[in-house]
């Protein structure tokens, strides 16, 4: 299958430091990919890149074939939205609110959200489980609750691909567990293409399809959960002796920490 | 009807226009109210037959309502629009719900001019508006240069650059009062506490555009705005020209503020509580948030001038120690009684 998102050699550099070098990878439509890496190994740089708020040095990115050149940041983010590890409102917004942002991309500059805008911002709270607090303020949420709004904010936007950074870091088990369920399930029935980003090793060994291992800004190791979650791999780049055995309810590898 | 169209809290055009034709006839309202007020005695009847031209050319009423009150009034408008609109702007440009218009240290910069131009004698028509407008731009030019960086303005850079910039004017202000005369430092300190009294119809036809350009350019704006409070990269990824977008909110509203200050002095505490209320009773958005605040502006600073001219009438306060010495334990009455709304709702 044709990948929605692909990546071609990919390089950056942060005032003269190389963060990212000779990166190439794809996301396939209705796959999770999943992004590990130890801190400092250039994940959530290399999201930025992708989503094309940092411009590579290096190498081209194309989004169903098109160069990101050829796009502007508006148009851009028709087709990749992004949820962040962590945001903070400072202003008191209903949860509604929220999720109409996704549709700025959409919209010209005096425009109000009409009822189509307006349709599909409930149907993404739907589908996050979030309808039920539409309108109640960013501020009374939990976590888990947040994230989903979140989570909807950037199915609003209506893109091809969803990115997400760490976006279970701060949440605990339940809501791990809820978020990773809801991305594999939208990724399949809306066919859209999931990069995400994370420290959890057994969540994303069990919800992704298709992993990268970064090491110091490279692509270590990259292929399916079994050929990548590996103890040798994973004591080499996470600098720390694990073991690896098999998770009896998914059937996939699982680190433990010696 | 489906489940999406019950949803209560989304805003329509029509709602904005309703509360902002709400809040319109509220500011008439004030404003006749701040006609009839004052030293001399005005009657409703008297204002309605100077507006109808049923009262002769030389009565002495026609000359206190359309030479010193109605222009007065309309400064008083003019100036709480432009704090208002500018405290808006700047708070959500800062993402910081206590930012005034002033906090680049544009009061201060304008303040050292004015206060040069009174101590060397120029008049309040050219000279001290002149000066002042001069120190307000030379401030913004020097915050916005030094707060400048690669990546565009970087918010705590611009706040502490508009807080230390501010210091060193405040103690060349206070070097002059120290050594002002004694007749010039009444006039002096009425300036630094905000004066309408100076009002000329010429000042207004200066004022009153550019005010409300500056108000149609950050009202386009506003969705733009809503995002970025939410933080500049999630905005960048939205789709918003955050630096762009920051950069015309920051160069308008201090060249608004340069202006203003130039012609009505230190007006502190309406930037910050009449936004403050705005978003109380209508939460976020900016595209409602921006007219209410800036005709609520317009109101209170209305009301709070005529105050200045009535409560120890016939002398006179500066506007400022009204707006201060109401505004201050209301807002904390308020924020006892409420919490900060800008975290709860």
């Amino acid at each position: 299958m044709e990948p929605i998102l692909k990546l071609n050699n990919i390089g950056f550099k942060y005032e003269e430091k190389q963060i990212l070098k000779d990166i190439s990878l794809e996301v396939k439509a209705g796959e999770i990919l999943g992004i590990l890496g130890p801190n400092g190994s250039g994940k959530s740089t290399l999201l930025r890149v992708m989503d094309g708020i940092l411009p590579p040095e290096k190498g081209e990115i194309f989004i169903k074939g098109k160069s990101y050149k050829s796009f502007s940041r508006n148009r851009l983010a028709r087709e990749v939205a992004m949820v962040a590890q962590e945001q903070h409102f400072r202003f008191s917004f209903s949860c509604i609110e929220v999720v109409l942002m996704g549709r700025f991309p959409h919209l010209k500059r005096l425009q109000f959200e009409n009822s189509n805008d307006l349709k599909i911002a409930a149907d993404a709270l739907k589908a996050t489980h979030a309808f039920d607090f539409a309108e109640r303020s960013i501020h009374d949420l939990s976590g888990g609750e947040k994230q989903r709004v979140l989570v909807a904010r950037a199915l609003a936007q209506e893109p091809r691909v969803i990115l997400l950074d760490e976006p279970t870091s701060f949440l605990d088990l339940k809501f791990k567990r809820e978020i990773f369920r809801l991305i594999a399930s939208l990724s399949k029935e809306k066919g859209l293409g999931v990069a995400i980003v994370s420290h959890d090793i057994d969540l994303v060994s069990q919800y992704c399809s298709n992993i990268i291992l970064l090491k110091n800004g490279t692509v270590y190791k990259t292929g399916d959960p079994d050929s990548v979650i590996t103890a040798e791999n994973i004591e080499d780049v996470y600098e720390c002796p694990v073991l690896v055995d098999r998770n009896p309810l998914s059937n996939r590898p699982r680190v433990s920490v010696r | 009807m489906t489940d999406e169209l019950k949803i209560k809290s989304i805003l329509t055009p029509q709602k904005v226009i309703f509360v902002t034709l709400m809040m319109c006839i509220t500011l008439v309202v004030v404003m006749v109210l701040s006609l009839v007020l004052g030293t001399a005695d005005v009657s409703l009847k008297d204002v309605i037959g100077v507006i109808t031209g049923s009262v002769p050319q030389d009565d002495p009423i026609r000359l206190i309502i359309f030479k010193i009150r109605l222009p007065r009034i309309i400064l008083a408008g003019l100036v709480g629009f432009a704090l208002s609109l500018g405290g808006v702007t700047f708070q959500a440009i800062l993402r910081n719900p206590l930012a005034d218009p002033f906090i680049l240290g544009v009061s201060s910069g304008s303040a050292f001019g004015a206060v040069i131009a009174i101590t060397v004698g120029f008049s309040f028509s050219i000279g001290v508006p002149l000066l002042s407008f001069g120190g307000a731009l030379f401030t913004i030019f020097l915050v916005m240069f030094l707060g400048a960086r690669k990546m565009g303005m970087e918010s705590s850079t611009i706040l502490l650059t508009g807080v230390i910039v501010n210091a060193f004017f405040t103690a060349i202000i206070m070097f002059f009062i120290s050594t002002s005369a004694d007749d010039r430092l009444h006039t002096m300190l009425f300036w630094l506490y905000g004066d309408l009294s100076q009002s000329q119809y010429t000042q207004l036809a200066i004022i009153g555009p550019f005010v409300l350009i500056a108000g149609l350019i950050l009202y386009s704006f506003s969705r733009d705005l809503n995002i970025i409070t939410t933080g500049d990269e999630m905005a960048s990824q939205l789709g918003v020209n955050v630096s762009f977008t920051k950069n015309v909110g920051l160069i308008t509203i201090s060249l608004l503020m340069g202006l203003v200050v130039a012609f009505s002095g230190l007006i502190g505490f309406v930037g910050l509580i009449v936004p403050h209320l705005a978003r109380m009773a209508f939460r976020a958005d900016h595209r409602m948030l921006i007219p209410v605040a800036s005709i609520g502006g317009a109101i209170f600073l209305i009301a709070a001038d005529t105050l200045a001219r009535t409560l120890v009438s016939p002398s006179e306060l500066p506007v400022g120690v009204i707006t201060a010495f109401l505004g201050a334990p209301f807002f904390l009455i308020l924020l006892r009684k409420r919490g900060s709304h800008w975290s709860r709702s």
